[in-house]
C-alpha cells in the first residue's frame, strides 16, 4: 500500500468530521454514539484512512456520512454481508457496521445470525431505539408488546427480539450493551469492541426522542446497571452471560456480557490469506499452477 | 457432413451412467477427437430416468447431434425410451439377463451381453456398465490398451485389486463383442490433437480465475454449482477466498464487499437465485463498484425444472434492479467461449465500474466440449482500470490536496476509483445519490440540478461501453437462402442446422449475438438488410430476444423457433423447422423433442 507522505500524524477529533453535519432528529440517541466511536477511534490512533465504517438503511444508517472514515451506506440490512467482503479482502483495514435494529435484526437478520457464526473481525454497533424512525414510526423487531406505532395501532402483539440472547446462542466472540446516555462506558465498549479479535456485537439503546416515548433517556436511565460494578460478573462465562440476557425491566444489564478469544477469527482461519491481505497479492496464478489446472482436465 | 460418433447411455440415477461417460470422453479426448456431451437428468439422487449423450469426431463437436450410433441402456425403461430411435448402423449393447429388446428399425444390430456369465455379478454391481464400455471400444475398433489405461486412471484410488477387477471385466465384454458382434462401419479415426474436457462451469471458474478473481462466493443452486465446486477446490492453489454463503442476497453483497475493497470479485446462481440480487446489482451500479455475477439458466418461472435447460432469463437481467443505470450483459455461445467472457467482461466492468452480468444456461454450464489447451490461456490482457490504489492517485487523477472526488464528474462518466486504505482519498460510497464528494443529495431538498449531472454522468459510460463491444458478424454465404439469429449457447446447433441445410440445397447463414447489453442494435439492422429470410431461434416461450431485438431496433424477423421443454435444440428441430417455415406454412415453429427423458 501506499508509503506514507509526512511522517504519521496524531489522529485528532477535528480529523474525523465528516463531509456533512448529522441530520438527525435535535436530541437522538445517535449523536451520542457518533461522538463516542469518535473518541475511541482518537484514543487507539488509528488512522482514518484504514478504517471503513459501513452501514445500511436507516436513521441510524447516515452514520458513514458524518464521519471522515472511507465508508460504505450500502443497502437495508446488508452492511454485514458487504462488510464480510471488505475484511476478507483487506483484513489490514479496521471494519465497523453501524445501523439500527430494523436494519439489523429485522430485514438482515439473516446475515447478523451468519456473520456472528463466522466470527468476521469487526465490530457491529446497533443504535437500537425499538423503533422504525426513517419511515415515521412503524413497530421494529425490538418493540415491545402492547406499544401502539403507526403499523400496530392497537398495539404490537408480537415478541421483541433479545438481540443479547441471540448473539450469544449465535455465537458472537464478544456481546455488549451500551447507552447512548454513558459516554465514558460507550467509549470504553466500543474501543474494546474494535480491539477484540472477532466479531464484537455492540447494541447500544439509542433513544428516538421523536417515535419512540415509551423507551425515552428518563425511562433508560434508572434502569441500567453497569454490568462491571458487579465484581462477581464473569463475562467468559457463557451461561451466566445468557441469563444475564434475560433481565429487563427494573433492572437492565449494559457493558461487556460475554467475551472469548480462543476462536479464530474467519480470516485467520483461512489459508488463503495467509500471505497477506487479498489486495495486495499477485492477481495471476503462477504458470505452473495454470498448468495443472488444465492437465486435469486431459 | 461432419463425420461424428454419438454414444447414448441410459439408466436411473445411481446406476453409474457417469463413470462409463468419463471413461469413453477420456478415451475419446486423448484419441485427439472432439467431443460433445449433455447429460439429461432430473432432480433426484437416486432413481428417475438419466441419459446420457457423448458424441465425438474429428473435427469439432458443437452439440449432442440428431442420432445415436450406440446406445447402451442400463435398464429396461431405458431400452424402452430410446431403442426405436435407433435407424441403420446403429447398435445396442444390453445386459440379457436383466433387459429384454422391444422392435429394433432395419439395420440395428442388438448386442446382447449374456453378463452373469461374464463376470461375478455378486462381487461387481456395476460389471454390466464395464462390459459394455469393453465390448462397445471392440466394435469402434480402439486398441484394449486405451480403455486398460483410463480404467487404471478412473479406479487406481480405490487400489490395485479394483483396477485389476475391472481391467478383467472389460477385457471379457472387449473379447465376447470380437466373437460376437459386428463392428461399426468405419473405426474411430486418431489425430495427434489433444483436448481438455471440461464443463462450462469449470470453464467460467478457471477464466475467473485467469481474469485474477480473487473473491468467489456462491449460495449452491443447479445448475450454477459447479462453478462453486473448481473454485473451492483450487481456491488454495489459485489464492482465492472462496465462500458459500447464507443467501443470495449475502452473495451479491459479500461480493461487492470485496470488489469495493479493491479485489476482482465473482459470484454464479441460477434464475431464483438471481432475482435475490437483483437489488445488489443496482448498488453496484450506484456506488460504481464493478463485479460479476453469472446467471446459469435454468427452466422457470420459479423453481421450474431445476435440471433443464432454458434461455428464459434474458428479460430478467435487462430489467434487474430498478432505475437506470449502465450494465453488461453477455451470453458465451460455447463451453470454449465460457472461459474466454470472463476476463473480457472483467476488464469491461473494471473500466466502467458497473456490474456486468454473463447469461449462461445449463447446457454450456453442465455440458462437457473438448476445449484446445491453446484456448485456455492463464494470461489474458487485465485492464483495471481507473484504480487507485496509492497515494499518489493515478497518472489521470494526480493526487492533490485532498480534494479527491470519488464520483468527480468526467467526459468519459469514468471516476477514478481509491480503495479503502488509500491515504488522503477517504470518502463515503452511497447508495443513495450523492454528489461528486459522495455526500447524500437525497437529503438536501432533492437537488434536481445535482441529480441529473449524476444520471447523466453514470449514463454517458453507455457510450464508452458500445465502443468497448464489437458488433456481431455473420456467419455463413453471403446471399443464402435463410439467416438464423441466435444467441448465446444457440450458437452450436445452430451452426450445424445450417451445414445440413446447405446440404440439402438451401444455403444458410447464421448471426449469433454474444454481447446483449449494449446491442449494437443499429449493425444487426445493417447486417440484416439484405437476408432474404431471417428466422429468430431460442430456447424460451415468448421470443424473449426477438422482444428485445423489436425493442431496440424495430427489427421484425420473418419467422421464429422456439424450444421451452427443458431440453436443448437438436440439429433436425432447426432444419425441419426452417423447411416448414419456408413453404410458408407457418412463422412460429415449436419443435417437439422426441428423446423422452
Amino acid at each position: 500500500m501506499a508509503t506514507s507522505l509526512a511522517a504519521p500524524k496524531q489522529l485528532a477529533l477535528a480529523d474525523l468530521k465528516g463531509k456533512v453535519d448529522p441530520d438527525w432528529c435535535p436530541g437522538c440517541g445517535d449523536f451520542g454514539v457518533l461522538a463516542a466511536v469518535e473518541k475511541a477511534l482518537v484514543e487507539l490512533q488509528i488512522p482514518n484512512h484504514n478504517v471503513v465504517t459501513i452501514s445500511g438503511i436507516g436513521c441510524s444508517s447516515n452514520f458513514p456520512g458524518f464521519i471522515n472514515t472511507y465508508g460504505m451506506h450500502t443497502l437495508h440490512g446488508r452492511a454485514l454481508a458487504v462488510a464480510t467482503g471488505v475484511k476478507l479482502a483487506n483484513h489490514d483495514l479496521t471494519v465497523l457496521v453501524t445501523g439500527g435494529d430494523g436494519d439489523g435484526f429485522g430485514i438482515g437478520g439473516n446475515h447478523f445470525v451468519h456473520t456472528m457464526r463466522r466470527n468476521v473481525d469487526l465490530l457491529y454497533i446497533v443504535m437500537d431505539n425499538q423503533i422504525y424512525g426513517l419511515t415515521t414510526g412503524q413497530t421494529s423487531p425490538t418493540s415491545r408488546i402492547g406499544m401502539k406505532t403507526k403499523s400496530m395501532p392497537f398495539g404490537n402483539i408480537e415478541a421483541p427480539v433479545n438481540p443479547i440472547s441471540l448473539a450469544l446462542a449465535a455465537g458472537a466472540t464478544f456481546v455488549a450493551r451500551g447507552f447512548s446516555g454513558e459516554q465514558k462506558q460507550l467509549i470504553e465498549l466500543i474501543k474494546q469492541g474494535i480491539e477484540h479479535k472477532g466479531f464484537s456485537f455492540l447494541d447500544v439503546f439509542s433513544p428516538c426522542v421523536t417515535y419512540n416515548h415509551d423507551n425515552s433517556y428518563q425511562w433508560f436511565r434508572p434502569r441500567v446497571k453497569k454490568l462491571e460494578d458487579d465484581t462477581a460478573y464473569d463475562p467468559t462465562n457463557w451461561l451466566a452471560a445468557m441469563e444475564k440476557s434475560l433481565l429487563w425491566g427494573d433492572e437492565i444489564p449494559i457493558g461487556i456480557f460475554f467475551e472469548r478469544t480462543d476462536i479464530l477469527t474467519l480470516h485467520g482461519a483461512e489459508p488463503v490469506l495467509n500471505k497477506g491481505p487479498l489486495v495486495h497479492g499477485d492477481t495471476r496464478i503462477p504458470p505452473d499452477v495454470a498448468r495443472s489446472f488444465i492437465e486435469e482436465l486431459m | 457432413m461432419r463425420q461424428t460418433f454419438a454414444i447414448g447411455i441410459g439408466g436411473a440415477a445411481g446406476q453409474g451412467v457417469a463413470t462409463p461417460g468419463d471413461i469413453f470422453a477420456k478415451i475419446f479426448s486423448r484419441r485427439g477427437l472432439h467431443l460433445n456431451a449433455y447429460n439429461a437428468y432430473q432432480s433426484i439422487i437416486r432413481g428417475g430416468h438419466t441419459f446420457l449423450t457423448i458424441r465425438a469426431g474429428p473435427e469439432k463437436v458443437t452439440n449432442m447431434g440428431d442420432c445415436i450410433d450406440l446406445l447402451i441402456p442400463l435398464n429396461q425403461d431405458s431400452m424402452n425410451r430410446h431403442l426405436a430411435l435407433l435407424s441403420t448402423g446403429a447398435a445396442c449393447i444390453y445386459n440379457a439377463d436383466t433387459i429384454k429388446p422391444g422392435a429394433t428399425g432395419d439395420g440395428v444390430q442388438l448386442c446382447p451381453l449374456p453378463v452373469s456369465k461374464l463376470a461375478d455379478i455378486t462381487r461387481n454391481k456395476v460389471a454390466q456398465n464395464t462390459l459394455a464400455i469393453g465390448a462397445g471400444l471392440n466394435m469402434m475398433g480402439i486398441s484394449f490398451q486405451a480403455l486398460e489405461n483410463a480404467l487404471t486412471e478412473q479406479f487406481k484410488k480405490k487400489g490395485e485389486a479394483v483396477v485389476t477387477e475391472n481391467v478383467g471385466i472389460a477385457r471379457a465384454g472387449y473379447d465376447h463383442a470380437a466373437s460376437k458382434f459386428k463392428p461399426f462401419a468405419w473405426p474411430l479415426p486418431m489425430t495427434e490433437n489433444r483436448y481438455a474436457v471440461l464443463s462450462g462451469n469449470i470453464a467460467m471458474a478457471m477464466g475467473g480465475a485467469a481474469a485474477g478473481v480473487k473473491f468467489y462466493c456462491a449460495y449452491p443452486m443447479s445448475p450454477s454449482t459447479g462453478v462453486l465446486h473448481w473454485m473451492a477446490a483450487h481456491a488454495r492453489k489459485a489464492g482465492i477466498m472462496v465462500r458459500q454463503v447464507e443467501d443470495e442476497i449475502g452473495v451479491v453483497n459479500m461480493a461487492i464487499g470485496a470488489a469495493h475493497a479493491g479485489v476482482r470479485a465473482m459470484c454464479a446462481t441460477s434464475g431464483g437465485g438471481f432475482a435475490l440480487m437483483s437489488e445488489g446489482l443496482g448498488m453496484s451500479a450506484m456506488m460504481e463498484t464493478p463485479v460479476v455475477v453469472i446467471d446459469c439458466q435454468r427452466a422457470g418461472p420459479s423453481t421450474g425444472v431445476p435440471t433443464k435447460t432454458e434461455q428464459g432469463d434474458l428479460w430478467q437481467m435487462l430489467g434487474a434492479a430498478f432505475g437506470d443505470y449502465p450494465r453488461v450483459i453477455a451470453s458465451p455461445l460455447d463451453i470454449g467461449d465460457c472461459f474466454k467472457i470472463i476476463p473480457e467482461m472483467f476488464n469491461l466492468v473494471d473500466r466502467f465500474q458497473c456490474p456486468g452480468m454473463v447469461l449462461c444456461d445449463l447446457l454450456l454450464s453442465e455440458g462437457r466440449l473438448s476445449v484446445d489447451p491453446k484456448d485456455l490461456g492463464f494470461t489474458p490482457v487485465i485492464d483495471r482500470g481507473e484504480l487507485i490504489t496509492t497515494a499518489n492517485g493515478t497518472p489521470s487523477s494526480p493526487a492533490t490536496s485532498g480534494d479527491y472526488r470519488r464520483y468527480e464528474i468526467t467526459e468519459s462518466g469514468i471516476s477514478p476509483r481509491a480503495i479503502p486504505g488509500v491515504p488522503g482519498h477517504v470518502h463515503t460510497a452511497a447508495t443513495d445519490e450523492h454528489d461528486e464528494d459522495g455526500v447524500l443529495i437525497s437529503d438536501e431538498f432533492t437537488n434536481t440540478v445535482k441529480r441529473r449531472a449524476m444520471m447523466e454522468k453514470r449514463m454517458r459510460k453507455v457510450t464508452g461501453i458500445e465502443a468497448a463491444i464489437p458488433p456481431p458478424a455473420l456467419w455463413g454465404p453471403r446471399n443464402a437462402d435463410v439467416t438464423l439469429i441466435g444467441w448465446g449457447s444457440t450458437s452450436g446447433v445452430i451452426e450445424e442446422a445450417c451445414e445440413i441445410l446447405s446440404e440439402q440445397g438451401i444455403s444458410a447463414n447464421q448471426l449469433q449475438i454474444r454481447w446483449l447489453v449494449p446491442l449494437h442494435g443499429e449493425a444487426i439492422v445493417e447486417i440484416l438488410k439484405g437476408a432474404r429470410h431471417t428466422i429468430i431461434v431460442e430456447n424460451n416461450y415468448s421470443g424473449q430476444f426477438a422482444r428485445y431485438l423489436r425493442s431496440e431496433s424495430s427489427y421484425v424477423p420473418n419467422g421464429y423457433i422456439r424450444k421451452y421443454d427443458g431440453e436443448p435444440f437438436m440439429p433436425h428441430h432447426i432444419v425441419e423447422a426452417v423447411k416448414e417455415q419456408l413453404t410458408g406454412k407457418t412463422t412460429l415453429s415449436v419443435p417437439a423433442h422426441e428423446i423422452m427423458v
